[in-house]
């Protein structure tokens, strides 16, 4: 059996050197977060962690054939936040993705950050934070929603990726991002169907692991607010960046996102003219506007949805 | 299963399998850093940055194209890059439209992919190396003395440990799946993809439990054998006189390296 790489893990030299380290940057932060609260958890918790992690690394070889050669596997991420809670789940990604880049190359050093921050801590963020909103429903309802956050997941570390790919100058927007995505929508399916199957069967035979204060430390409305922000931002940037690339290209600079990688000593940017300058920036803050108003609305909704749960 | 599949590290006595492990982690995240410093189009730089991964090769007795032989594992990936090709202004060398792209190659595009390519090939090369002369406890012992968080680098000594012990029960329970999915010559068998996904589910869901439960079991043992939450090693991890000296040779590598490539 060999091992399968999945189609994220980015290899050195394709980011800029900027990129790289502010995602490490990123990373060490969220992952030292993740490290104080599960230590708080005692120290039975570290070979579960290990073990956990192996569990993960030895499940994604775990396939089903679609059609035509091709199959559908594992990337993990959110699966790990439901059944282990999202900062263990976050340590766990990290031990499996650093691994796989020290041991078998795949994903670079330097990169590394930025393949932790997409394949292991954004999948658990989202993941967790949308099964948990639907936390309530049904236990159909409940499956459902997994899928839906597990599929989403992966979607959200296939933007991750394409955006921190045509930050660093190596892709162009307009293409990375619809092809990057239109992968991962399928890859997103295997992701969805095993994460659905695994926790139906868990719930079937040991459902007391699945409950609420069994040991895994369980976040409350933050994740669900994360998680729903992220995806909401997914949802809203992916068609903006393959039809409108000039419009995010503004939003970066504004944000000094190119100010930051023109110091870098290979200079991406520099003397790149926006074509139809006059015209983006309206078409930005539209976007923008829409965004931030689906953004509010969302927000409204959730804490109307947690008052009512608490006058019950 | 032999751990041989997983482990990269080839037995030798080398000068480079003797050095500090600390020396080799810091060497291999400098060289890299240095391949990401290099302007594109870099070439003699490149040249002489690959010529360093060559000397490394000769020096671990590996045989001088032991890492090239397997440097090609990042080249799916490549794929990625190649819309680097039409994305920087510059002298455009050829144009065309595809579908509802307007294509521009530039020489500049061109010059970043190859330049991309290589850095991915140079540094893929280094990690190569290290892995293949240091063993992986050694690697961890290692990260621990550059103050890596000792529960990431226990989690990861764990995840090490069971990762075949996991994989040998993916490895049966794919078996087993084999051994009851019989198929009759000409007919399509194995049932709905959606189905086939749930049985996927299904072990996914079984090899979670068998993990869970055989995590409390090693705790038991662990405690039983006197666990006080650290990992004990005999390697004594000293850095001596020619530790310092590899160091410092390489530090000097690298500034040639980077003086070529700016010149």
């Amino acid at each position: 059996m060999n091992f399968v790489p999945v189609p994220m893990h980015i290899p050195d030299g394709f980011l800029s050197l900027g990129v790289a380290l502010f995602c490490w940057g990123v990373t060490a932060v969220v992952v030292g977060v993740a490290l104080r609260r599960t230590q708080a958890m005692g120290e039975q918790r570290v070979p579960l962690m290990g073990i956990m992690a192996a569990f993960i690394f030895a499940a994604q070889m775990i396939n089903f054939p679609v059609a035509g050669g091709t199959s559908g596997h594992l990337l993990g991420g959110a699966l790990a936040a439901m059944v282990l809670g999202p900062w263990p789940a976050m340590l766990v990604m990290t031990a499996v993705i650093a691994v796989q880049g020290l041991l078998f190359q795949d994903g670079g050093l330097l990169a590394m950050g930025a393949n932790i921050l997409n394949m292991g801590l954004l999948t658990a963020a989202v993941g967790y934070g949308l099964y948990r909103a639907g936390a309530r429903l049904r236990p159909r309802a409940r499956l459902v929603v997994a899928g839906g956050a597990a599929w989403l997941s992966v979607m959200t570390g296939a933007l991750a990726t394409s955006l921190q790919l045509w930050l660093s100058g190596t892709a162009r927007l307009d293409i990375v991002v619809p092809a990057m995505l239109g992968v991962h929508a399928l890859i997103g399916i295997g992701e969805a169907l095993i994460t659905v199957g695994a926790l139906t069967f868990i719930a079937r035979t040991r459902p007391e692991v699945l409950e609420p204060g069994s040991g895994q430390e369980r976040g409350g409305r933050g994740w669900v607010l994360a998680g729903v922000l992220v995806s909401v931002l997914v949802v809203v940037l992916s068609p903006l960046a393959s039809s409108n690339p000039d419009g995010l290209e503004r939003v970066a600079m504004d944000l000094g996102f190119f100010g930051r990688s023109a110091d870098a000593p290979y200079h991406l940017l520099s003397g790149y003219t926006l074509p139809f300058l006059g015209e983006t920036p309206l078409s930005t803050i539209l976007a923008g506007l829409v965004g931030v108003g689906v953004v509010v609305l969302v927000v409204m909704f959730l804490t109307r949805l947690v008052r009512a749960r608490r006058e019950m | 299963m032999h751990d041989s599949v997983f482990d990269r590290y080839r037995e030798g006595n080398s000068l480079i399998h003797r050095l500090d492990p600390r020396v080799k982690v810091v060497v291999t995240v400098g060289l890299i850093l240095s391949n990401a410093l290099l302007p594109d189009g870099a070439w003699a730089a490149f040249a002489f940055s690959w010529a360093l991964v060559l000397l490394g090769n000769a020096l671990a007795g590996l045989g001088m194209d032991f890492t090239f032989r397997r440097s090609f594992v990042a080249l799916p990936f490549a794929l990625v890059a190649v819309t680097a090709v039409f994305s920087l202004p510059g002298r455009a060398l050829f144009e065309g439209d595809l579908g509802p792209w307007h294509l521009v190659v530039t020489e500049a595009g061109v010059v970043r992919f190859a330049s991309v390519l290589l850095r991915a090939w140079l540094s893929v090369q280094v990690a190569i190396l290290l892995i293949a002369t240091t063993r992986f406890p050694d690697l961890l012992h290692a990260l621990e003395h550059l103050h890596l968080p000792s529960l990431l680098v226990t989690t990861i000594a764990f995840l090490y440990r069971y990762m075949f012990v996991l994989t040998d029960e993916v490895l049966r329970m794919t078996r087993a799946r084999q051994a009851r999915s019989a198929l009759l010559p000409g007919r399509r068998g194995g049932g709905t993809v959606s189905w086939r996904a749930r049985v996927a589910g299904n072990m996914v869901g079984q090899l979670f439990l068998r993990s869970y439960e055989r995590s409390e079991r090693i705790y038991q043992a662990m405690l039983a054998r006197g666990y006080r939450g650290q990992i004990r090693t005999l390697a004594p991890h000293v850095l001596r006189g020619g530790d310092y000296l590899f160091a410092l040779a390489a530090l000097l590598g690298v500034l040639l390296i980077q003086l070529v490539g700016r010149l």
